[in-house]
């Protein structure tokens, strides 16, 4: 990667949207990505993508890896690299079907791989396996890892979400929850790793607005070891939720505290004092990890997902219930479009979330 | 209401194709729509001469965007961005808003039943011939009225009297013009930069009221309960909120 | 608080005086008064307008730069020291007007355009046509063309609205509240007389300019001030405005005292009250806002004109730009560091956003590499002097600059960049009716006009030059352009070669 394009981040403009069933049962991939389909007018066709929960029941105990290469010559190096450092069982070419408005596209294969105990030396797992993803994609060439959860995937590409989904046959993948993006990015040639959603172990993140504070997020994650590779300020916010829920396990109120912290004249506000020190040192030692400009957002995980606006409310967010099933999306005619009478539908009050919570403990990564 | 009115199934068509028909008939002279099957179509009542509109479904996003004149009620919630640059009308929301609603707002008026979002009455502007209002029946978020430089801003607040919900912060921020009315008071802290407490004179009485019978017969409410709790009115504490922020970098201090 | 300062400039009278009292009744700032037959002046009000010396009858006035000695110091200029005790004596952000003054390299002073010589001829712009008209709107990528059963050809593609201009000079966006409604009645004029287009700002256009329509482009800026249907309907085209480039990321707030009831009627707030233009639009957020508003824009005008988007130069401009150009902008405006402003702080005028030279050449480059560059006409602006600046932008890409400060110069402005204090001598950025009569409507008419003429002749003196007889065949053409002493990386960026190099 050139100086430049080391530089060069892409900001987007978007629409979001997630479908979760709380009791774990199957929500066909055809329904997000309808759910995508009915906010058409906010994506311009330049990035779309899904991340699936729960769809490779039968390999859930071991890590998916979905990596796409620009060129079939780049795989031996990553397929060599994986089998020098994991155990594989399995490798294989993601399906597709030709799908009109989607052009030229990265081959996209799935390993699905354990990691030897003998190999760790002394590493935690999942750090072992982010920093495989992170040299796969600082050092090999035309290469990179799109997903590495388990029991979950990340399908995205440049073309408008409703494509994606036909150009990936979503059709065909059962999951229990899906979040998924349209992107209007201002990019020059179409890059499909910079569509959304961004995902590093079973995080998987994908977010509405421009991320004003990237450069200093970027250079704060870099120091926790997380390289920057993907051109896009969306990458950022998975590792520093890597870093801070799972890395320093910092409870999620507190994360969003960082994420979107309360204002001063808040803080002083607050009439406990264990609470305005508890803030306030969030604000003195996490300040590299605000995240400062418009955004709205959905975390998901393999318990559940949490949609979040920031702290004026500068994105749209719309969440609902329908029985067991939680949605969120950017505009409530996208919700209404996959479920016409919910039970409630609200919109998440700034800096606080909007949580769906898997209620089954088996599913858990 | 005078007239037939026509029906026309938004089911599965794009916004362009609904307005471009919606524009045909009132072209033709008829001046009573009713839209069914609505679900995110955007624009709708932008560009189109005055008539009368009834939206069954959910509306897209700047729902009466620079709407001049047409009357549009709504059965369901609307979204982001309604009553964009609205120069004269009505919107009647029986149900609640986005974000930005309002945004610039001219003339004409806006009602809502349930909540509203953030941003809300933006730099609402009024002249002598024209002066927008918007009545909220439930709770408005942060950033309400800012920038207002005329019109009436309203929020009641039905339902959730004394909660902490009602409304939010930095309210009226950089207000130069016009009168924000919340029911059942406000504190301090939450009132933006450039707004202050007036009390209510029988002048503001008289305007809250005519807006607020007018709104409740509209919701089938009661406006005698409606009037009987006591609102907090908001005003500019200056029609020059930035004056002291300058000083010129030539010619004498 | 004592004061500090010392004045800027002295005003002497010389030997030629006759005590006239000319220059006392020329003075707007308060400088001058009569005392004992002879201008006594009050040096720390000057702010070096030149109004008084130019209409001297006897030429005795001179004003001198007040150089009592401060001991040198490159890194502390002495205008930076005066600076700081203003904001020590006032605790406020210093205001200035007009553009950017800080020696930043300029890269038209370091273009140099090439010359048709012995293996391909010049042209002759006195003897053979020289077509300078250009068009303002987006344009389809291709034209899909049937014969008819006559054997005629038909043009089946539907070309989007397209606005003509004889030349390629737009006048570019000042509101009224910055300048006052005579300076717009010169610039509707003369636009309609020169064939081309002007740009009420976003302060609303008077009624009474409503008949220039046709060559009038509105804005619907962040105060969305005197938008209303008749206003959007009678335009030739719309442009929202999300950035200027003398005030990049910041709102604008014109002074109450500016806001008379005229000013207050057009703009929808009351007499006397600040006039604020938020920073952001309050409803744009992110690029697919913009598309919904450009959308909105669209449907209220039934499709009917060009819709554009005016942004300041700043360091993703190319990105902004695309996303502009795919929400649907017809037209971009593209304003650079150098632009002009009735008022900013001082330091965001000089410190932020970057040269029109290389946003321009970084759009022109980025909308190519797309496939987009003919969805937009773009408009560049910020600091176009001359002629060859114009030329210069055209060949790196633009199709029509916009003039703002060149205009106010040839209706008399000096730069004394005084224009926040709204006591303009010269009667352009004032809104006092008797310092707004200065500016005679029919011969501020006339100067732009001569100043269009002007520039044309030379436009066509150098097409022809360059061997051109049609500026399409110079727009975007860098090949034209050499450079002298410009840094690798920005000679990379402008596409430009150095001098020397086939």
């Amino acid at each position: 990667m050139t100086a430049n394009e080391r530089h060069q981040y892409v900001a987007s403009g978007c629409a979001t949207g997630g479908i979760l069933s709380e009791t774990g049962d199957v929500v066909p991939g055809q329904r997000i990505a309808d759910l995508m389909a009915a906010m058409h007018e906010r994506s311009n066709g330049l990035g779309g993508g899904f991340a699936g929960y729960g769809i490779y029941p039968e390999m859930a105990d071991y890590y998916a890896f979905h990596v796409m290469y620009d060129r079939d010559d780049y795989r031996a190096e990553v397929e060599r690299l994986l089998a020098a450092a994991t155990f594989l069982v399995r490798s294989e070419r993601v399906y597709t079907r030709a799908t009109r408005g989607i052009g030229p596209a990265p081959e996209m294969w799935r390993y699905f791989l354990q990691v030897p105990p003998a190999s760790l030396d002394g590493l935690d797992e999942q750090d072992y396996v982010v920093r495989l993803v992170m040299r796969i994609n600082r050092e090999l060439r035309g290469s990179w890892v799109v997903s590495c959860g388990k029991n979950m995937g990340v399908f995205k590409g440049v073309g408008y979400p409703e494509d994606i989904a036909n150009f990936f046959r979503l059709e065909d993948y059962r999951g229990y929850q899906w979040i998924a993006h349209g992107r209007f990015p201002t990019n020059t040639v179409a890059w499909w790793g910079g569509a959304h959603p961004f995902s590093l172990l079973d995080w998987a993140i994908v977010h509405n607005g421009e991320i004003s504070s990237y450069g200093i997020n970027r250079r704060y994650v870099e120091m926790y070891g997380y390289n920057c590779t993907l051109r896009t300020d969306t990458e950022v916010l998975v590792y520093l939720v890597d870093l801070l829920i799972r890395r320093q396990k910092l409870p999620w109120r507190l994360l969003y505290a960082v994420l979107a912290p309360p204002f001063w004249e808040q803080i002083e506000r607050m009439t406990q004092p264990g609470k305005r020190r508890l803030y306030t040192a969030v604000r003195q030692v996490y300040g590299s990890a605000m995240a400062n400009g418009p955004f709205s957002l959905i975390i998901a995980h393999s318990g559940g997902m949490i949609g979040l606006a920031d702290r004026a409310k500068l994105r749209p967010l719309v969440a609902a219930r329908v029985g067991d099933v939680f949605l969120l999306a950017s505009e409530e005619s996208a919700i209404r479009c996959v479920a016409p009478a919910p039970d409630a539908i609200w919109s998440p009050k700034a800096g606080f979330p909007a949580e769906g919570v898997l209620r089954q403990r088996e599913a858990a990564a | 209401m005078a007239g037939t009115m026509t029906t026309v199934d938004a089911r599965g068509l794009h916004y362009r194709d609904l307005n471009q028909r919606l524009l045909e008939l009132v072209r033709q002279g008829q001046r009573h729509l009713r839209v069914e099957n609505v679900l995110g179509q955007r624009y709708i009542g932008t560009g189109l001469p005055p008539a009368g509109l009834e939206l069954q479904g959910t509306p897209g996003e700047d729902l009466a965007a620079f709407m001049d004149g047409s009357i549009i009620r709504v059965f369901g919630n609307v979204q982001n961005a309604v009553g964009n640059t609205m120069n004269s009308g009505r919107v009647i929301v029986h149900g609640s808003a986005g974000d930005v609603l309002g945004h610039s707002m001219r003339g004409g008026e806006i009602w809502i039943r349930g909540n509203a979002g953030y941003r809300v009455g933006i730099h609402m502007k009024a002249s002598a011939s024209s002066s927008p209002a918007i009545v909220v029946g439930g709770t408005a978020g942060d950033f309400l009225g800012e920038y207002m430089a005329g019109g009436t801003l309203v929020v009641l607040g039905l339902g959730c009297e004394g909660s902490e919900r009602l409304i939010g912060n930095w309210i009226g921020t950089g207000m130069h013009g016009g009168a924000i009315f919340i029911r059942g008071g406000v504190q301090d802290y939450r009132l933006g930069r450039g707004a202050t407490r007036a009390d209510c004179d029988a002048a503001d009485l008289a305007l809250l009221s005519r807006q607020v019978v007018l709104y409740c017969e509209e919701f089938g409410l009661d406006p005698q309960e409606v009037l009987s709790a006591p609102f907090a009115k908001l005003t500019p504490v200056t029609s020059r909120p930035y004056h002291r922020l300058y000083a010129s970098s030539v010619g004498e201090l | 608080m004592r004061n500090y300062l010392l004045p800027d400039f002295l005003v002497r009278a010389g030997d030629g005086c006759t005590g006239c009292g000319r220059c006392v009744r020329e003075c707007s700032f308060h400088v001058l008064e009569m005392a004992g037959g002879r201008p006594k002046a009050n040096h720390a009000r000057c702010v070096a307008c030149r109004r008084c010396v130019t209409f001297c009858p006897t030429g005795a006035l001179r004003v001198l730069a007040n150089d009592t000695a401060y001991r040198q110091n490159p890194y502390w200029p002495a205008w930076l020291r005066q600076d700081l005790m203003r904001q020590a004596q006032t605790g406020g952000m210093l205001l200035a007007g007009s553009g950017n003054d800080l020696p930043y390299s300029s890269l038209w002073d370091h273009l140099l355009l090439d010359a048709s010589q012995v293996t391909n001829p010049s042209i002759d712009p006195l003897r053979e046509p020289m077509e300078v008209i250009t068009f303002l709107g987006r344009k389809p990528s291709e034209l899909s063309v049937s014969v008819a059963e006559d054997g005629e050809l038909c043009l089946d593609t539907e070309v989007p609205p397209q606005l003509r201009l004889e030349l390629p000079i737009v006048f570019g966006a000042m509101s009224l509240g910055a300048v006052n409604l005579n300076v717009h009645r010169i610039l509707a004029a003369a636009a309609r007389d020169a064939g081309t287009l002007w740009n009420c700002g976003e302060g609303g256009l008077h009624e009474e300019l409503y008949e220039y329509g046709e060559n009038t482009i509105v804005q619907v800026a962040s105060g969305r001030f005197g938008v209303h249907t008749r206003y959007l309907e009678q335009a030739a085209a719309i442009e929202i405005k999300m950035g200027q480039g003398a005030k990049p990321g910041i709102g604008g707030h014109l002074p109450g005292e500016k806001v008379t009831s005229d000013i207050a009627s057009t703009r929808m707030i009351p007499e006397g009250a600040d006039a604020l233009s938020p920073a952001p639009h309050h409803d744009i957020y992110s690029i697919e806002d913009l598309a919904q508003l450009i959308g909105a824009l669209k449907q209220a005008t039934h499709d009917s004109k060009p819709i554009g988007v005016k942004i300041a130069a700043v360091h993703h401009v190319a990105a902004i730009a695309s996303g502009a150009v795919r929400a649907g902008a017809d037209f971009l405006t593209i304003d650079g560091f150098r632009g002009g402003t009735g008022a900013a702080p001082k330091v965001i005028r000089n410190h932020v956003g970057i040269p029109i030279e290389l946003a321009l050449a970084a759009v022109d480059d980025r909308l190519r590499q797309e496939g987009i560059r003919n969805q937009v006409t773009l408009i560049a602006s910020g600091g176009i002097r001359c002629s060859a600046d114009m030329v210069k932008a055209v060949a790196l890409g633009a199709d029509a600059v916009a003039i703002g400060t060149a205009a106010l110069v040839s209706l008399g402005c000096t730069l004394c960049q005084a224009c926040h204090t709204g006591r303009c001598a010269w009667g352009i950025t004032t809104q006092e009716a008797s310092l707004s009569a200065r500016q005679d409507v029919a011969e501020g008419t006339e100067r732009l006009a001569n100043l269009l003429h002007a520039w044309d002749a030379e436009l066509k003196e150098m097409l022809g030059a360059l061997g051109i007889n049609a500026v399409e065949s110079l727009r975007g053409n860098r090949e034209r352009l050499r450079a002298l002493g410009v840094d690798a990386e920005a000679l990379s960026i402008l596409g430009v070669q150095t001098a020397g190099r086939e």
